[in-house]
């Protein structure tokens, strides 16, 4: 198999902007109601008004998620056509020829990557904008990061610069898939 | 009537770029490639950011910043921006990255809901009744009434109303400036205002206490902090992108600085950089001072060395001649003055905050060194905004947190600017300045708004109010002005101010108001140049990315064509083009900055920055306090004010940065009714009221009303409800966001959604100055508008 490529996300300094989400859109022009890049914004705790004083221990985190372009990826063993594959980049790519629209890859993808292009009746998903990389360049969302959190690469290298942790509170148990995704957690996100 | 739908479509803006530029194609369409073997489903030539013509461009909306975009032009088609990807992109040359904004513009561009041609009204005034008419019809209609209200009113009838929805450009500057304010002052002048919706309590207040010229340490030194407190203050979603305030928050962390943030509501920058968070309630943020400050004195962990030699006001030793006793701020504290000693008991019944928080706090600050004391925006957005703004700095003076590499005033953060020119404006004969806030005032006055009743400045008294408004990318004629449901009311009546003219992109509510609307360019329609970040010297390039969309015109262009109507046209444009005003104001930064590119090169790149340097605010003073003063009635930090003093209001007006309980506050026997303080924080999916319309922003934070569980369980108000907000004033009717990110008491409604009433009055997209009130501050006579009391219901 060839070498697995995917992203680093510090989640701990990420403060939830959705620059890059939007810079995705655009780049992707994507529809209304499509992300290919999603922010999620999670949130916690009480806070609450006792004996006239606030007593609170609230958190609250963002973690901004695209294709985790898996090494056990279940939108490619889920898809009965061939369109969702192994690039030979490295990470997992879609023949939009292929696709029949049937959406069993976005069922089965446990992130929630593969989305339903309603206007074409196909599926569509982040690329790791594989045209940009082609001529050396980062994916879109790398390189409009305003706090410098997302990192894309070769996922083994990510991981001895980054450490291995693909677990935190929200996302579901990384042996499901072995995502090619490194994450620096938020204190609060700590599984 | 034009659709307000948010719906946009590669189709639709080519269709209408094709009309007016007749070469495009449909190069833009998703395409579908072969995607076997990691061959990209995009092939390269068809990719929206690859083959494509780079030119620079500019985001230049009102957030504080400026940043770079740069579209990819194919067949005279934007088909995407990224942003400023050149240089080290480290701490010390960072690079200019747009924020979620600036990567929205493409839909503000091509919106199919942009402004097309010049239209006239012809029902009554907001009534939605419009007629398409010839430029040559727009500019004759407004140019004879110019002519006739100067005639028949004077010059100072004539208003160019608060705008900053192009606040950067040399020619287009909505905010009192460029080519309007050159046309207008050839003409004999017109009325300008003082203060802004931003910053008016603490712009208006703050000089009382450091003089003219005040500032704070820039962001570049955060991380030279052992501890930041940060009163009111999110640049995380506020000042985001390029070189503004956030990133350098990351940086103070990632060096171990301790960032606690004083706030009503766990904003995204305490979420990403605070160790702790301090929820208090809105209007009480100086009582937590004066808590602080009680522990600090009785404890004897102040600073009195720093006191006596760099200010006046703490202490009775230390006051201007004649003042009675009992008026210094440590009298105050201590309760000499008013039999009430402020301890942390006493804050803490006003402001939320536990009285152990209120002890440990005042020793950490007392007890850290060196500490950045900063305030934001949003806690001087109130009734009491100037002493708000006032008390903060106490806390820097008390500790001795001033001067020093790692402190800060508790001021704003200063900055380093490029030095650029900018379109000469000429000199305005009509020295009358009305209040930002108080334009409603003078209209519904007439004749009687003045000095004493409505904070008029430069003559007594409006002879004959505001007849004629310039409103030039503006939304605060209706919208981000208080109380929408008066002032609607106010401008429907045509008697009173007669004329109101409209520039903009789109049909916001406040062009819903305007006689007359002349469709604006966007910045990518034409050539032009902004400064200013905040962590290094920014100026910027933006190129003509397309051309002008539909019938719209420039804003230069339109005053060229008023200036040929009113004869005035050789003194307004010197027989110049406008490339020849851009190369005089690129001379001056040339000079000034001697690394500054050629007029060329800087066009090419797009992009100038400063090296990244830390000012370190008071510096010069603190070293030196007799030879450097400062430019107050004493040369010290004037904690007792005796100009303030001498306004003789003391109940309102303090001479020291006292607690002032205000109507609508959290003490207002009013909470009977409206038991609810509401605040509108702001989103980070607009700039104001900029990109309301732009569904990917909605999409990524859609507009709710945040509320606190214990409100929403009280009201049986589930996370998605939709509920109604609603106080005398007026109600807003859409979904809660349930969450614990903000104080029981308290809801939020983010500031700048575009009013939109239903049928029965009722704003069903959620503007929070449906809620909010036209009376102003007591001294800075400015906006209040997060002080507001209402109720919350389940619909």
């Amino acid at each position: 198999m060839a070498k697995r490529y995917g992203f680093y996300v510090d989640q701990e300094n990420c403060i939830g902007c959705f620059t890059c989400q939007i810079a995705c859109k655009d780049k992707n022009d994507l529809p209304d109601g499509v992300l290919w890049r999603k922010v999620y914004e999670f949130s916690g705790g009480t806070t609450i008004e006792e004996n006239g004083v606030f007593k609170s221990n609230v958190f609250a985190y963002w973690l901004s998620m695209a294709c985790n372009h898996c090494e056990d990826a279940k939108c490619v063993t889920g898809c009965p056509t061939g369109a969702m594959h192994y690039g030979a980049d490295g990470t997992v790519q879609h023949n939009p020829d292929l696709c029949i629209g049937c959406q069993y890859c976005r069922m089965n993808c446990p992130y929630d990557a593969p989305k339903f292009m309603e206007d074409k009746g196909i599926i569509g998903k982040c690329d790791a904008c594989i045209d940009l990389r082609e001529t050396g360049k980062n994916p879109a969302c790398v390189d409009a990061c305003i706090m410098r959190v997302l990192e894309f690469g070769p996922i083994d290298e990510l991981r001895a610069k980054h450490g291995e942790l693909a677990d935190i509170k929200g996302l579901p148990d990384s042996n499901i898939t072995k995502p090619s995704l490194v994450i620096n957690p938020h204190k609060a996100a700590i599984k | 009537m034009l659709s307000k739908g948010f719906e946009i479509s590669r189709r639709s803006f080519l269709k209408w770029s094709a009309a007016v530029a007749g070469t495009s194609t449909l190069v833009g369409c998703m395409p579908t490639g072969s995607g076997v073997d990691g061959q990209s489903a995009v092939s390269q030539m068809e990719s929206s950011q690859l083959n494509t013509e780079i030119k620079p461009s500019i985001c230049w909306h009102n957030c504080g910043g400026r940043c770079q975009i740069n579209a990819h032009v194919r067949d005279g088609v934007v088909l995407s921006f990224t942003t400023d990807n050149e240089g080290p992109d480290t701490p010390d040359d960072l690079q200019a990255r747009a924020c979620s904004k600036g990567r929205a513009q493409r839909q503000r561009l091509y919106h199919p809901d942009r402004l097309k041609y010049p239209m006239k009204r012809v029902g009554e005034r907001g009534e939605g009744k419009w007629e398409q008419i010839s430029w040559d019809e727009a500019l004759d209609i407004t140019a004879s009434e110019l002519d006739r209200i100067i005639e028949q009113y004077g010059n100072d009838s004539v208003y160019i109303i608060y705008a900053s929805g192009v606040i950067a450009g040399a020619f287009n500057q909505s905010y009192v400036g460029g080519a309007t304010l050159r046309l207008l002052n050839l003409l004999g002048g017109c009325l300008t205002f003082y203060g802004n919706y931003s910053q008016a309590c603490y712009m208006y207040a703050i000089p009382y206490m450091f003089g003219p010229g005040y500032g704070g340490s820039s962001p570049t030194t955060f991380e030279d902090a052992e501890l930041m407190v940060v009163f009111g203050d999110n640049p995380a979603s506020t000042r985001v992108g390029g070189l503004n305030s956030t990133y350098y928050f990351k940086l103070a962390k990632k060096n171990g600085t301790r960032i606690i943030v004083i706030d009503p509501r766990y904003s995204d920058t305490v979420g990403a950089f605070a160790d702790e968070w301090i929820p208090i309630k809105p209007t009480t943020d100086s009582a937590l001072v004066a808590g602080m400050a009680y522990v600090m004195v009785t404890e004897g962990l102040h600073d009195q060395g720093f006191l006596d030699r760099y200010c006046i006001g703490f202490d009775e030793e230390h006051m201007p001649e004649g003042i009675p006793a009992g008026n210094s701020y440590k009298s105050y504290i201590l309760g000499e003055s008013d039999g009430q000693p402020k301890t942390p008991e006493w804050a803490s019944a006003i402001t939320g905050v536990p009285v152990e928080t209120i002890i440990r706090l005042a020793r950490e600050i007392a007890g850290t060194k060196p500490c950045f004391i900063l305030q934001g925006r949003g806690m001087q957005r109130h009734m009491n905004g100037e002493f708000q703004a006032l008390s903060v700095p106490i806390l820097a003076m008390m500790t001795g947190n001033i001067g020093k590499l790692g402190t800060n005033p508790g001021l704003y953060e200063g900055y380093p600017a490029v030095k650029m020119g900018s379109f000469p404006t000429g000199e305005n004969p009509v020295k009358t300045k009305v209040s930002f806030f108080m334009f409603t005032d003078a209209i519904e006055k007439g004749g009687n708004h003045t000095k004493e009743n409505g904070g008029l400045q430069g003559a007594e008294r409006l002879e004959n109010g505001i007849k004629f408004i310039w409103n030039y990318g503006g939304n605060a004629l209706i919208n981000q002005h208080s109380d929408v449901n008066r002032t609607t009311e106010l401008l429907k009546d045509t008697s009173k101010c007669e004329f109101i003219l409209g520039i903009d992109n789109f049909m916001t509510p406040s062009m819903e108001y305007a006689d007359l609307i002349l469709p604006d360019i966007t910045q990518f329609e034409q050539e032009e140049i902004a400064t200013r970040a905040l962590g290094q010297g920014l100026a910027l390039y933006g190129q003509k990315l397309v051309e002008p969309m539909y019938d719209c015109k420039s804003v230069y262009e339109i005053c060229s064509e008023l200036a040929k109507r009113l004869g005035v046209l050789e003194e307004f444009d010197e027989g110049k083009t406008q490339e020849e005003y851009l190369r005089e104001a690129l001379e001056v930064a040339q000079e000034a900055h001697p690394d500054f590119p050629s007029f060329e090169e800087f066009r090419e790149k797009g992009i100038y920055k400063t090296e990244a340097t830390k000012i370190i605010a008071y510096k010069d003073f603190v070293e030196d306090p007799a030879g450097n003063p400062l430019p107050t009635p004493s040369g010290k930090i004037e904690i007792f004010s005796q100009a303030l003093y001498d306004m003789n209001n003391p109940e309102r007006i303090p001479a020291i940065p006292k607690y002032v309980a205000v109507p609508e506050g959290p003490e207002d026997p009013l909470k009977d009714k409206f038991p609810i303080q509401c605040i509108g924080h702001h989103s980070k999916r607009r700039i104001h009221s900029t990109f309301d319309n732009s569904s990917w922003l909605e999409e990524a934070e859609p507009q709710m009303l945040w509320i606190n569980p214990q409100d929403a369980a009280a009201r049986g108000i589930k996370n998605g409800d939709m509920v109604k907000i609603f106080n005398d004033r007026g109600t807003v009717r859409v979904k809660a966001k349930v969450t614990p990110r903000l104080i029981p008491g308290v809801c939020s409604l983010p500031q700048g959604a575009w009013y939109t009433p239903d049928e029965n009055g009722v704003d069903i997209r959620g503007n929070i100055n449906t809620l909010t009130t036209w009376e102003p501050t007591a001294l800075a006579w400015g906006n209040p508008q997060h002080t507001n009391l209402v109720q919350v219901e389940k619909v």
